[in-house]
């Protein structure tokens, strides 16, 4: 069934129909979470008692908005502390891997590729579990070798970043190499010839050609850090990030400051997820 | 060309993929295996032996819930294929040029939220005193409350939902390298709809159909939240067990056994599911 051959009018509307279903099947969850924001009462739930703006700036309990939710607001700190580390470390191992993979050949070099893609077919909770016993198996020989404390290497907020940074580089690798092997490299070629250093025609000439994939795959690492569940759950310690801390919240029940947060959530990742197209799409233009 | 200094940058480069594979990935991994082999005896005591597998296949409730766990990804995947194929197919071959693009972000918007905003909303909808029941009791269809949450048709839900891009994206993409005129060429030999779709269209799509699955099926497989929040408090999900053994019983010799027989099935699957479909996991992941 294309456009060009002819079809009869009951099957195409079916089928239009369904296509119209499916979208509203995506739209509804995160349109009610979105409603919801704005309902004068403390349950998430119907009935609609009235319109109210308590969920965000409220200060008086039980209307304790989100910009006055102790909480939440620290969470929200913790999550972008967690996701400003893994974005910043992941592009940079992955630049390097980058320009490995694809300048570079040696031996060993297809199978070190599929370890690199190892991480996207582990579930995330075995990544989790699995770091976990490994940094406390190394802080206990540490501490029964040492008589020191190595709290680092306990849950806590470095390991949810190594975590995170574990699998999310992937990613990083992925998106920069695809961007790398559009690269003409007799414009470095010429950069040399006209006397540039080796690495001062990488800084001068190929960076900035990357600059768009390298962009474009920090913002989707900020992304993926601050909704990462599975593997954050197995690691975090005291301080928890965002999705931790809503989960809890959501588990024993809790007021529409919940859908406050979601809908500031959806808003802010919509704009970030267009944002990392718009850069990945002038990337293929240029 | 192999001078000294080049030599010095292939290591610098080397350095950070090894480091970062070696002690995030291989070594946990290897660890995980040796505790889930060692028995504890005594305080700080410990037997190498294989009795977490065995108490894993002795006690019923641990290989049921693997098994459900399984069996229900596996439906999730067909569905998702299922709900999904024609949605891919009419953002491919029916729309063209800046419909397309809209249709395509409005599928991705989603997937840019929280998965634990997606399964609140999927909450709210279908709790006893949510949306869905209550727009039943106003059609009068029902006459009291329903509850919908809490049973394996809200899991399957949301799980769908969680997954269906990374089913629709690859479906896409091979789609979308389908020449028109092949389906215009099976039409004019004479092709019904069915036979087009059997024969042109489903064999070209195989390796997005293969990537699609493999995706979701472990999404599906390693889910935590969906299961646990949609699924209630006996929903038992084998992440869960793990989660249990780990945290809250603080027995993870036995939660690292069923880590591993869970990437052991995960692994299996992708295996199973490239070799059945003749591609290589860089061809699939890598793109």
């Amino acid at each position: 069934m294309i456009p060009t051959v002819p079809q009869s009018g009951v099957l195409k509307w079916s089928y239009r129909a369904y296509v119209t279903l499916f979208f509203v099947y995506l739209a509804l969850p995160l349109s009610v979470v979105c409603a919801f924001a704005f309902n004068d009462s403390v349950f998430p739930s119907l009935p609609w008692e009235g319109f109210t703006l308590d969920w965000f700036f409220g200060d008086e309990a039980p209307f304790i908005g989100v910009f006055h939710e102790r909480s939440i607001l620290r969470s929200i700190g913790t999550s972008a502390f967690v996701a400003v580390w893994v974005a910043g470390m992941a592009v940079s191992v992955g630049t390097c891997n980058a320009f490995l993979f694809v300048r570079h050949s040696f031996r060993g070099q297809g199978f070190l590729y599929i370890l690199m893609l190892l991480p996207l077919i582990i579930p995330g909770v075995i990544l989790g579990i699995s770091i976990l016993v490994f940094s406390s198996s190394v802080a206990n020989t540490l501490e029964d070798a040492t008589g020191l404390w190595f709290d680092g290497l306990r849950p806590g907020l470095i390991l949810v970043i190594l975590g995170q940074f574990s699998f999310i580089t992937t990613f990083a690798t992925l998106v920069i190499s695809a961007r790398l092997q559009k690269f003409d490299q007799s414009l470095e070629e010429a950069a040399l010839n006209l006397g540039a250093t080796k690495w001062g025609a990488v800084r001068q000439v190929t960076l900035p050609f990357l600059l768009p994939a390298i962009l474009g795959a920090g913002v989707v690492s900020v992304l993926m850090s601050f909704e990462n569940f599975n593997t954050t759950l197995m690691l975090v310690g005291s301080d928890s990030p965002l999705t931790i801390t809503m989960f809890d919240k959501l588990k024993h029940g809790s007021t529409p400051v919940l859908n406050a947060v979601s809908l500031l959530l959806i808003v802010c990742s919509a704009l970030l997820g267009l944002m990392s197209l718009l850069f990945q799409g002038r990337g293929s233009k240029g | 060309m192999t001078s000294d200094r080049s030599k010095l940058g292939f290591y610098l480069l080397l350095a950070p993929l090894l480091l970062w594979l070696v002690l995030l990935i291989i070594l946990p991994h290897i660890g995980l295996f040796f505790v889930s082999i060692s028995e504890k005896v005594g305080v700080r005591q410990y037997e190498t032996g294989l009795g977490n597998y065995a108490v894993f296949f002795n006690e019923p409730l641990y290989w049921r819930t693997f098994a459900r766990t399984a069996i229900m990804s596996i439906s999730t995947t067909a569905l998702t294929l299922i709900l999904g194929f024609p949605i891919a197919y009419y953002i491919a071959k029916m729309t063209r040029g800046r419909t397309k693009t809209t249709l395509f972000l409005m599928c991705l918007i989603p997937f840019w939220v929280s998965e634990l905003v997606r399964t609140f909303g999927w909450m709210i909808l279908l709790r006893e005193t949510g949306i869905v029941s209550n727009a039943l009791q106003y059609l009068g269809l029902t006459a009291g409350p329903v509850e919908f949450l809490y049973n394996d048709a809200a899991i399957m839900v949301g799980l769908v939902y969680t997954s269906i891009l990374f089913m629709i994206v690859p479906l896409v993409t091979t789609l979308d390298s389908l020449d028109d005129s092949m389906i215009e060429a099976g039409y004019d030999l004479g092709g019904t709809g069915v036979s087009i779709l059997r024969e042109i269209i489903i064999p070209h799509a195989m390796p997005g159909i293969v990537s699609g699955c493999i995706v979701v099926f472990m999404l599906s497989l390693g889910n935590y939240l969906t299961p646990i929040l949609l699924g209630g408090k006996d929903s038992l999900w084998f992440t869960g067990l793990i989660y249990t053994q780990f945290i809250t019983r603080f027995n993870w010799e036995l939660g690292s056994a069923f880590g591993f027989l869970l990437l052991a099935l995960s692994s299996g699957i992708v295996f199973v599911g490239l070799k059945l479909s003749r591609q290589t996991l860089s061809e699939t992941m890598g793109r």
